[in-house]
């Protein structure tokens, strides 16, 4: 495999044979920076859950929860799943695709408006 | 090994016109992620499409929430555990959470010290990796229990919106499925790491390829994403 790749940059010159055997060593970063993250995580965890434990309300626990929620997942994705020191190709291909899916949580907000304006008037109150 | 044998295409080469043309470019050697093997880029795209499952359903979810008239359960006083004498709001997903996370914690430093070739500290924090994985199932099959008992069903519960139990049932469950099968995988990892696969170069039984300690960080992979997808159900369907 990590001489096949090798001999892949050596062939079309992308990468000196270092990198490549670097590569083969695969993502060395120090143990510290893992146990950061996992104490920031625990940190924001703790955050979510206070929001439900003093049960704030209304825009500000919404803004909240979607704030942590994305520290989150952006502290797991870009350090534990590495994605910060993949090449930009493979960030892109992954990362841009699931943001299409607000898109289609904007279509299905104004199709529930909809569903349940309809079951308020053909209902009644419910 | 498939990439050597497969040799290497000139790709500035002129392709032939037409339709042979457009199969020449798609079945030929040509590779969009440099420097990522297929095994990785494989497990990233895997990933994605999960994603979109695990979207849709928070999807249908925010669909019944939103256009039922029926109010919808609490779930601040439905996941209520009665410890010391008193009513601890979300206490048992509030531990889920934090489990999970740890095992997060603990895989991530599995592939640091996969890649450094301590093939004994790798085996341990994977099968510790396992331990809390299966712990989360076990709570979720407590959780479970405990609001079947309450008498949540797919089709109504005794609080509000019958939406409730489905998608309950569905969301966690798809989950707990994941998780569950992220441990029997961690465990089999785990075995080839503690006999030493990675070093001798034995053969996998699926692709009989070679393994290498890749494998242990497209096994975190994998499992990274169970507790990613975690984060957005906590967020959504148990804080909202």
């Amino acid at each position: 495999m990590a001489q096949a790749e090798a001999q892949d940059h050596g062939l079309h010159g992308h990468a000196a044979p270092v990198q490549a055997g670097a590569h083969a060593q695969g993502q060395q970063h120090p143990i510290k920076l893992y146990l950061v993250v996992w104490g920031w995580l625990f940190i924001l965890s703790a955050c979510s859950y206070a929001v439900d434990y003093f049960a704030l309300q209304g825009l500000l626990r919404w803004s909240l929860i979607l704030i942590f929620m994305m520290l989150k997942a952006g502290l797991i994705v870009a350090v534990f799943m590495h994605m910060a020191w993949e090449r930009l190709a493979l960030a892109y291909a992954i990362i841009v695709p699931p943001l299409v899916i607000l898109v289609f949580v904007a279509i299905m907000v104004i199709e529930s408006r909809y569903t349940e304006i309809t079951r308020v008037l053909s209902f009644g109150a419910g | 090994m498939a990439e050597t044998s497969l040799g290497h295409v000139d790709h500035t080469a002129p392709r032939p016109p037409g339709l042979r043309g457009f199969v020449a470019d798609w079945s030929s050697d040509q590779r969009a992620f440099k420097g990522v093997s297929w095994g990785k880029a494989m497990m990233w795209i895997f990933l994605l499409s999960d994603t979109f499952i695990f979207g849709c359903f928070l999807l249908s979810y925010m669909t019944a929430r939103m256009s039922t008239v029926v109010p919808w359960p609490n779930p601040s006083e439905v996941f209520a555990l009665h410890l010391f004498g008193q009513d601890i709001p979300l206490i048992l997903i509030a531990i889920m959470t934090f489990v999970l996370i740890s095992s997060s914690g603990t895989m991530a430093m599995a592939v640091n010290f996969g890649y450094r070739q301590d093939r004994k500290k790798t085996a341990i924090l994977m099968l510790l990796t396992a331990a809390l994985g299966a712990t989360f199932v076990g709570m979720q099959a407590f959780e479970w229990t405990k609001l079947i008992s309450e008498g949540v069903r797919p089709w109504e519960n005794p609080w509000g919106a019958a939406q409730f139990g489905s998608t309950f049932f569905m969301i966690t469950g798809f989950h707990g499925t994941h998780v569950t099968i992220g441990v029997i995988f961690l465990l089999i990892v785990a075995r080839k790491v503690w006999r030493g696969d990675y070093e001798t170069g034995a053969r996998g039984f699926f692709t009989s390829r070679r393994g290498q300690y890749e494998s242990v960080e497209i096994m975190g992979l994998y499992w990274h994403f169970v507790d990613l997808v975690w984060v957005f159900i906590f967020a959504f369907f148990y804080l909202w």
